[in-house]
């Protein structure tokens, strides 16, 4: 092997690591390690001041492996790699550091200690980085379709986009009918337009599109594969088909809270489905026309509580929307919305806020601690008016409730199948909040609208067309380039006792019939590593994880530091 | 391939006009993002740190 030539730069990411550890001492302590000829700190290692001074000291120190000690590799990474390889090195020789979630974030209160981490952490980077091997990505050629799970405007927008760019689209609804829960809808905020006749235009131009299959009544059987190539088994009513897709976007959707019923003892706010109501079977009812004159609408009704802590969003600018809506059909009708905050964002919608007051509807706020009672027979709420600093009662026809958003019961099935995970409360969970908002950790399959997280219907709209531009990319493409981190087989030690072909969860290996040793069909492999862990022989390692890499880097964990 | 020009502008050079022009750069698109400023990143490059992860985000 060449002389090793180990370059070190730990960041601070502004105050983010420096704040809490001493980086230049990490950065000393670098230079003293085997192997490192190098070290410095910069203020943010990923900008592009950052990434030009790693690249010079490539070209100035001739290094021959670089480790960063930074922030984390799910969104850095293929920053640094770049560096590397704009420098003529190999990307696969750059080992990352996480001293910021690993380290300066939860030892906040510690300096000195999250400072002597930092530099183990760092110690052992160096181990693993100078046994590193070169390796090249593999390059996958994608089946230029998409499939769309879930048809409400969400899926349909995405279905559309996609569909106008002639990709071939399958869009699988489990219902018998397009729409999701603008079906149930009567009016929409901002603009008052008719939900029915929203609804109907786009499904117009989506079905205007040959290229585009549109499935009812389908259910998602179960899916196989990885990004380009996907195969999927779709039952719809009794017959199943397969079918073969290069992306998947996730569009399914959300439902609205619905309170128990209970016969005897309570409900939310006396729930019952008659008298005391939810805000979407108010819309049902507004199709119909509506009789009551009194209403009371209370907010926030079983969101931000314990059990659900999140705010669904929608709900204020239903109710505010309802409440006029229902003014201007009855003058006389008497509004009265109970809330806690209201969630009036931007423009357009401070503005029907507004509107809604000056159309006659009445706001009161109340608070967590004293929210409002429903007496069902006297047909009045009662509730501390905080301003008052006293009780008061709202005589009513009908209360409705403003219930949030909440996930489908079965996601979890969804979310096994597609192997992507959902949050604490079933919402399907992004790869980064802020940086990859419309992705999955799970490369080639995308997430738009309520299955997300509650979201109106612009909201929708716009993350069903990111989405689609997203899942496009490797769609127009026509291939992808997946990292080579992935098992081998040492045929001289394999028995071909099988252990290996039994665990793998991808069936990516199998026993070779003529050899009857252990074979690994790359691109199916996951490089999860189980496979090596069972094998008796010790026969398969991952690239990029070999066990002595592994070793190397334990055994640095638990050497003495030196400062 | 038609001879149709193939190239965007993209006014802005904030987050929103990074990730746009990374997007279509992606499909083979050339893209010309017109910053007035002499460096890109707008806003979010300015911030340390940025909610709800509180990482610098750039
Ligand atoms: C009472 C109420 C009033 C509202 N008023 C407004 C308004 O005025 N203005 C506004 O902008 N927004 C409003 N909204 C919000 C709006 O309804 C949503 O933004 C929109 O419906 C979200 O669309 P979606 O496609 O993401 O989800 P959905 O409409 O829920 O559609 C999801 C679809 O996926 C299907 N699906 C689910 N699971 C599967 C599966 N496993 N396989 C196949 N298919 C599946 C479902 O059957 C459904 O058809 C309101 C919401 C409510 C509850
Ligand atoms: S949108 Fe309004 S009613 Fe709905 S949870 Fe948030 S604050 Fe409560
Ligand atoms: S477990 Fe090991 S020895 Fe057994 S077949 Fe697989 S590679 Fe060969």
């Amino acid at each position: 092997m060449n002389e090793l030539r180990i370059g070190v730069f730990v960041c601070k990411c502004g105050s983010n690591i420096a704040g809490f550890i001493d980086v230049p001492a990490v950065a000393e302590y670098a230079k003293g390690l085997p192997g490192v000829v190098f070290a410095r700190h910069n203020l943010y290692s990923c900008s592009e001041s950052g990434t030009q001074t790693i690249k010079d000291s490539i070209r100035e120190h001739n290094l021959n492996r670089v480790v960063v000690a930074a922030c984390t590799p799910r969104t850095h990474e293929p920053v640094f790699r770049a560096a590397c390889e704009d420098e003529g090195l190999n990307q696969f020789l750059f080992e990352f550091v996480n001293i910021r979630e690993h380290c300066s974030w939860v030892h906040m209160q510690e300096r000195e200690l999250a400072t002597q981490k930092a530099k183990e952490l760092v110690r052992m980077g160096v181990a693993r980085v100078a046994l590193l091997e070169p390796g090249e990505m593999t390059e996958v050629e994608v089946i230029p379709s998409a499939l769309v799970i879930g048809g409400g405007i969400s899926g349909i927008t995405a279905a559309t986009a996609l569909g106008s760019m002639g990709l071939k689209v399958i869009l699988a609804e489990r219902e018998k009918e397009l729409g999701g829960m603008l079906n149930d809808l009567y009016k929409l905020y901002p603009t008052g337009e008719d939900a029915r006749e929203f609804l109907d235009k786009r499904i117009k131009t989506l079905k205007k599109f040959k290229n585009v299959e549109i499935l009812t009544s389908s259910e998602i059987k179960d899916i196989e594969g990885y990004i380009g190539n996907y195969n999927v088994i779709i039952k719809e009513g009794k017959k199943e088909k397969d079918y073969k897709v290069g992306t998947i976007i996730l569009a399914t959707g959300a439902l609205t809270y619905k309170p128990k019923k209970v016969s005897k003892g309570k409900s939310l706010f006396n729930y019952d489905g008659k008298n005391v109501i939810t805000q979407i079977q108010l819309e049902n009812r507004l199709i119909k026309g509506l009789k009551e004159k009194k209403v009371v609408m209370i907010q926030c009704a079983g969101s931000r509580v314990p059990e659900r802590i999140y705010c669904s969003r929608i709900c204020c600018m239903t109710a505010i929307k309802n409440g006029m809506l229902l003014k201007k059909a009855n003058k006389d009708a008497e509004v009265t919305i109970l809330y806690r905050d209201l969630q009036t964002y931007g423009t357009d919608y401070e503005d029907e806020l507004r509107e809604a007051k000056k159309a006659g509807v009445k706001f009161i706020r109340y608070s967590k601690e004293k929210p409002p009672s429903v007496d069902k027979k006297k047909k009045f709420v009662s509730v501390h008016h905080e301003l008052l600093g006293r009780n008061i009662e709202i005589p009513f026809d009908l209360v409705v409730l403003s219930t949030p958003l909440i996930a489908h019961s079965d996601v979890k099935k969804l979310s096994q199948k597609l192997k992507v995970p959902v949050d604490e409360h079933g919402f399907f969970l992004e790869a980064h909040v802020k940086l990859r908002p419309l992705e999955f950790a799970t490369d080639g399959v995308f997430i738009c609208g309520c299955a997300h997280w509650p979201a109106d219907i612009t909201e929708s709209i716009s993350q069903a067309l990111g989405a689609t531009s997203k899942a496009a990319i490797p769609l127009l493409n026509l291939k992808v380039t997946v990292e080579p981190i992935i098992s081998y087989v040492d045929e001289e030690k394999c028995t071909g006792c099988g252990i290996c072909e039994e665990n793998c969860p991808y069936a990516a290996i199998t026993k070779d019939p003529e050899t009857k040793k252990a074979k690994v069909t790359e691109v199916i492999c996951k490089g999860c590593g189980i496979c090596a862990s069972n094998c008796p022989e010790q026969a398969i390692d991952i690239k990029h994880y070999k066990d002595e890499q592994f070793s190397a880097q334990l055994k640095a964990a638990f050497e003495e530091v030196k400062t | 391939m038609t001879k149709r020009s193939k190239e965007v502008i993209v006014i802005g050079g904030g987050i929103a006009g990074i990730q746009a022009s990374l997007d279509l750069a992606e499909v083979g698109i050339t893209v010309h993002l017109v910053e007035k400023l002499p460096s890109i990143g707008g806003r979010m490059a300015q911030l340390d740190k940025t909610f709800p992860t509180n990482d610098c985000s750039i």
